[in-house]
């Protein structure tokens, strides 16, 4: 009975990872590009274009504003579109996506914010082009804090793909679900809790440690 | 060469409009230091922003020698600006990249090959005198060692001129006069046109050649620094040179000679010769006099003596070269 219950929680485990890490990745992917958008089309951006800011702006306050079990069942037949299956980790993947990417994408124009503004009009200056700046300039001034961001995103998609256990997802949240809720093993349950609290640690400590080390800033 | 034509940047907000640059015609010769100077607020920071196009101008015409900018594609525009260092009063600088690779910068955007371009930075260090600090991060430099830097960088590309934004009004006096004088090296040795933008008469003192002085988005007098310093036609020059014009407390409220010192031998001693020789009794009033390299500098007011001593005063300071200028105080409006 132990026995089975501990290979449930490692490949649950497991599971969570796949699905946080990679949905993270795709997030990212698709977030930083959306974030480097809305940050140089803003009215003080260096590519001021307030038609473009205002659509993009838009939308990622429309997917955004929508609650996360909701969008997930409302995308059901666009995750089915995509993987062939509704259920299990991989077709968590893309809800997880679809709800992240908006939200990468504010952290990453928070982050880009927080670059001082001389620096980009130096650059300028200097005669840069627009993607001179946003490669060599805005998005190495924000790495550290960019890393910051992308420890809070993996830390909001783990809690949303434990959610995802309600409706087929897979993971940790799927065991809690099924043998915490319904089974009653309140002990299960509170494994696979004890289970999320460890990797959020690990994540948020990682990276915090991780970006300060990166962050020439800071004098050592 | 730099020429301004009428160049007027007028900002919209949403409940005022606020002209920062008006009908400014300005000539940059190649070669000199040229100020601009003029209380927080005047326009400065603008206007130079305005020569590379940082700020588009709402109207006039900018020209580096005889490229019209204002009217350059963006093509040409970033190759003008590459022609065009720039250094700021908060430096600036990369903080993620260290000083090698800030100074690599400007070379990597206009392609130049990575060997070619440290082999370059280091030689700029050099200049700069900042040889030990390659590997170093911005984050562990003195506010000066990040100017020198932001120097370095902004000459990396060869530029002809050099524009910059109170780039000493962060530093302390000692620092300031230090990177004034590399500055004036700079000017000298490889004949980069600089432009200064300043609040502090004592920096366009040390090196500026020609001054321009600004108020309210206009040029109200432009000169050589000496006439300037001499005689201050525009109020906003007189405030400026004038001892505790920026400070109206410290203006004298009686009538008074303003004695000037421009660079005459300091080892005269004209203020003893005025009392023993001529044998008038002075009062004090202010003064505000510096000996550079055995040339004195600056001025000495005193209280206005009777009608014919101001005359015998006059008289043995116009014989010895130096100018004096008789204020007398409006009682109805207190300068």
């Amino acid at each position: 009975m132990y026995d089975k219950i501990i290979g449930l929680l490692i490949s649950g485990t497991g599971e969570t990872f796949y699905m946080v890490v990679v949905s993270t990745l795709i997030s990212y992917i698709l977030g930083i590009p959306l974030g480097i958008v809305v940050y140089v089309t803003d009215k003080n951006g260096i590519s001021k274009n307030s038609f473009v800011n205002k659509i993009v702006g838009l939308v990622i306050n429309l997917v955004r504003s929508i609650p996360f079990l909701i969008l997930l069942v409302a995308i059901l037949p666009f995750t089915r579109a995509i993987v062939g299956t509704t259920i299990g980790s991989s077709a968590t993947i893309v809800p997880l996506v679809v709800a992240a990417t908006p939200f990468v994408a504010r952290m990453v124009e928070a982050s880009l914010k927080e670059v001082d503004h001389g620096v980009v009009e130096a650059a300028q200056a200097m005669g840069s082009t627009n993607l001179q700046i946003i490669c060599k300039v805005l998005v190495p001034e924000a790495r550290p804090s960019l890393l910051v961001g992308m420890t809070i995103a993996f830390t909001t998609i783990l809690g949303y793909s434990a959610m995802a256990g309600f409706v087929g997802g897979g993971g940790l949240g799927a065991i809690a679900v099924n043998y915490g809720y319904y089974r009653y093993q309140t002990g299960v349950m509170l494994t696979t809790v004890a289970m999320l609290v460890i990797i959020v640690q690990i994540f948020q400590e990682g990276g915090l440690i991780l970006a300060s080390k990166i962050d020439k800033r800071i004098k050592r | 060469m730099i020429r301004l034509v009428d160049v007027t940047k007028v900002f919209k907000t949403k409940d005022a409009v606020i002209t920062a640059a008006d009908k400014v015609n300005l000539t940059i010769e190649d070669g000199e230091i040229f100020g601009i100077i003029g209380f927080s607020g005047a326009g400065k920071s603008t206007l130079v922003r305005c020569m590379n196009l940082l700020e588009r101008p709402s109207s006039g015409e900018v020209y580096l020698d005889d490229i019209q900018l204002t009217k350059a594609g963006h093509k040409k525009l970033l190759e003008a600006r590459r022609n065009m260092g720039m250094i700021f009063q908060q430096f600036n600088l990369l903080e993620q990249r260290n000083v090698i690779d800030n100074i690599c910068y400007p070379l990597e955007i206009s392609g130049v090959g990575k060997k070619e371009a440290i082999q370059r930075a280091k030689e700029l260090l050099k200049l700069v005198e900042l040889e030990d600090k390659q590997k170093v991060y911005p984050s562990q430099l003195s506010g000066g060692q990040k100017q020198r830097v932001a120097i370095a960088r902004a000459l990396a590309t060869n530029p002809k001129v050099l524009l910059c934004d109170e780039a000493t009004s962060a530093l302390d006096p000692l620092t300031t006069k230090n990177i004034l004088e590399l500055l004036k090296h700079i000017n000298k040795k490889l004949g980069v046109t600089i432009v200064v933008i300043t609040h502090e008469l004592k920096v366009v003192e040390q090196i500026c050649d020609r001054v321009a002085v600004m108020s309210q988005g206009r040029i109200e007098e432009q000169g050589r620094v000496d006439e300037i310093f001499l005689n201050p036609k525009s109020q906003t020059a007189r405030k400026l040179v004038l001892p505790g014009g920026t400070d109206p407390i410290n203006a004298p409220t009686r009538d008074y000679l303003r004695i000037v010192f421009d660079g005459q031998s300091s080892f005269e001693p004209v203020f003893a010769n005025i009392i023993i020789k001529l044998g008038i009794k002075l009062n004090i009033l202010g003064a505000n006099t510096e000996d550079i390299g055995g040339k004195a500098y600056g001025q000495l007011l005193i209280e206005r003596p009777k009608d014919n001593d101001v005359i015998k005063i006059k008289e043995y300071l116009e014989s010895i070269n130096i100018t004096v200028e008789e204020m007398i105080i409006d009682k109805e409006q207190p300068a």
